[in-house]
């Protein structure tokens, strides 16, 4: 239980798929201009990272990972398909997507209608992938945990877009210097939260381990001081926002 | 440009500056930014995305009269994928290190939205050589963005540029330490990467006025 719970925050909040990893940035800029559009994909995001992350885990365990195919039989011991990953895993990912849009189409039509016109942008959004291939590299030990890995991803991606959509509606109405304007801002506010989101590193190691292993130790703890300090300033600004927008 | 026809160099200088696929179509951000922490690793993810975008736009646009419409998407990322395996199996026989340190980011070349939205734009509708200059054009743009950045990373970061140590030894106090210069722990992470794309594009756009979006 303990680890469901830990694996649960630190996906959201420690390995966020858009702040620590930039994973999903192409739809998470494009689709960002109104929280109403963030939220429906969102919604298809978390959606299809539940599916997709652990159909690829059984498919990682029993046909791709050294010796996965033991279950065949003695003489197929020896195998390593894992080169096939890549492949294997877009090939679920992209029928995946396809045969919820159908079943979704045929059973509800509501619901198709406000996540329809998303379920095909996510076919090639890394955020999906990247759940798989991040499952693969952290060797999620089982199929409950690659569950709970692929919704939690997905409510980080949905609380990231939900956070850029309800800032940039805000923006409209702020002077922005004019070539910084649309794209360049929020590429800009999407880095400062981004160090807002690295204060939650320390949560549930206690400090023992650092958020990111950074490569310089000689000047680290002037600029860790610094760091800090911009992480409280930028924490209120991006609390703030989203007081406002409630 | 005496090998190249006007129109076909335009193929290839328009996404390094004006066309740009990071800072004005807004592709390929995914990819682009976890690792351009080193100069390094961008230069090695700059060469594979050339390779995996000119030569897969050239299978596309060969293959673009046999592909039925409803299943392009998929035909499109198995020959990302079949490139992308190509890229992976070299760099873990070549680079060992180096593979690691991209870690699952080779992968993500298959969603890398240059990839498939060059696919879908442009090899669907025009000729392999066209297509090939196309390819080659882009994945310059994205490289240069992405070696830029690296670059900025890593001096202000580690003020090293592929490893070497360019602004002297932060230990023993040589070059400019020795003046009280402090490398930027600030660049090396994550977030950063994301304010230096937004300045890029800042700098572009204040040069360029014609880019600037409507508020």
């Amino acid at each position: 239980m303990l680890e469901h719970l830990e694996l649960f925050f630190k996906s959201i909040f420690i390995d966020n798929m858009v702040f620590a990893v930039f994973l999903g940035m192409c739809s998470y800029l494009a689709v960002s201009k109104k929280v109403s559009t963030a939220v429906g994909l969102g919604a298809a995001v978390i959606f299809v990272l539940g599916v997709t992350v652990p159909l690829n885990w059984l498919l990682d365990q029993y046909l791709l990972q050294d010796g996965a195919l033991a279950w065949l039989g003695p003489e197929y011991a020896e195998y390593d398909l894992g080169f096939l990953s890549f492949i294997l895993f877009i090939a679920t990912i992209a029928t995946m997507v396809q045969l919820v849009e159908i079943v979704v189409e045929k059973f509800s039509p509501a619901l198709y209608n406000s996540l329809g016109i998303f379920l095909p942008l996510i076919a090639v959004n890394c955020a999906i992938l990247g759940g798989s291939l991040f499952m693969q590299t952290r060797e999620i030990p089982n199929l409950g945990l690659a569950f709970n890995y692929g919704i939690s991803s997905g409510i980080g991606w949905f609380l990231a877009i939900l956070a850029i959509a309800a800032i940039r509606e805000k923006i409209r109405y702020s002077n922005v210097p004019a070539p910084l304007r649309g794209l360049g801002i929020t590429f800009i506010i999407t880095g400062l939260m981004g160090i807002g989101f690295q204060s939650f590193g320390g949560m549930l190691t206690g400090d023992n381990e650092p958020p990111e292993p950074t490569q310089t130790t000689t000047a680290k703890t002037e600029e860790e001081k610094e760091i800090k300090k911009e992480i409280v300033e930028e924490e209120n600004t991006v609390s703030y926002n989203e007081v406002v927008n409630k | 440009m005496a090998l190249l026809s006007k129109k076909d160099a335009n193929l290839i200088l328009d996404p390094l500056a004006d066309n740009n696929p990071i800072t004005i179509q807004v592709l390929g951000i995914c990819s682009a930014l976890a690792i351009t922490a080193e100069l390094k690793a961008s230069v090695v993810m700059a060469i594979s995305v050339i390779f995996v975008l000119g030569v897969g736009n050239v299978v596309i646009s060969l293959m673009r009269n046999i592909i039925p419409s409803k299943i392009r998407i998929i035909v499109q990322l198995v020959v990302v994928a079949t490139l992308v395996i190509i890229v992976d199996q070299v760099l873990k026989a070549f680079a060992y290190e180096l593979s690691k340190t991209l870690s699952v980011f080779v992968g993500l070349i298959i969603t890398n939205c240059i990839i498939m939205g060059r696919f879908e734009a442009f090899a669907l509708g025009n000729g392999p050589w066209k297509s090939f200059l196309d390819g080659i054009g882009n994945a310059l743009g994205y490289g240069v963005i992405l070696i830029i950045v690296g670059f900025f990373r890593e001096l202000l970061g580690s003020g090293t540029l592929f490893g070497i140590q360019v602004l002297g030894d932060p230990v023993a106090k040589t070059g400019l330490y020795a003046l009280g210069y402090e490398n930027n722990g600030f660049m090396i992470i994550p977030p950063a990467a994301l304010i230096v794309v937004g300045i890029i594009i800042w700098v572009q756009r204040s040069r360029n006025r014609a880019l600037i979006e409507e508020a």
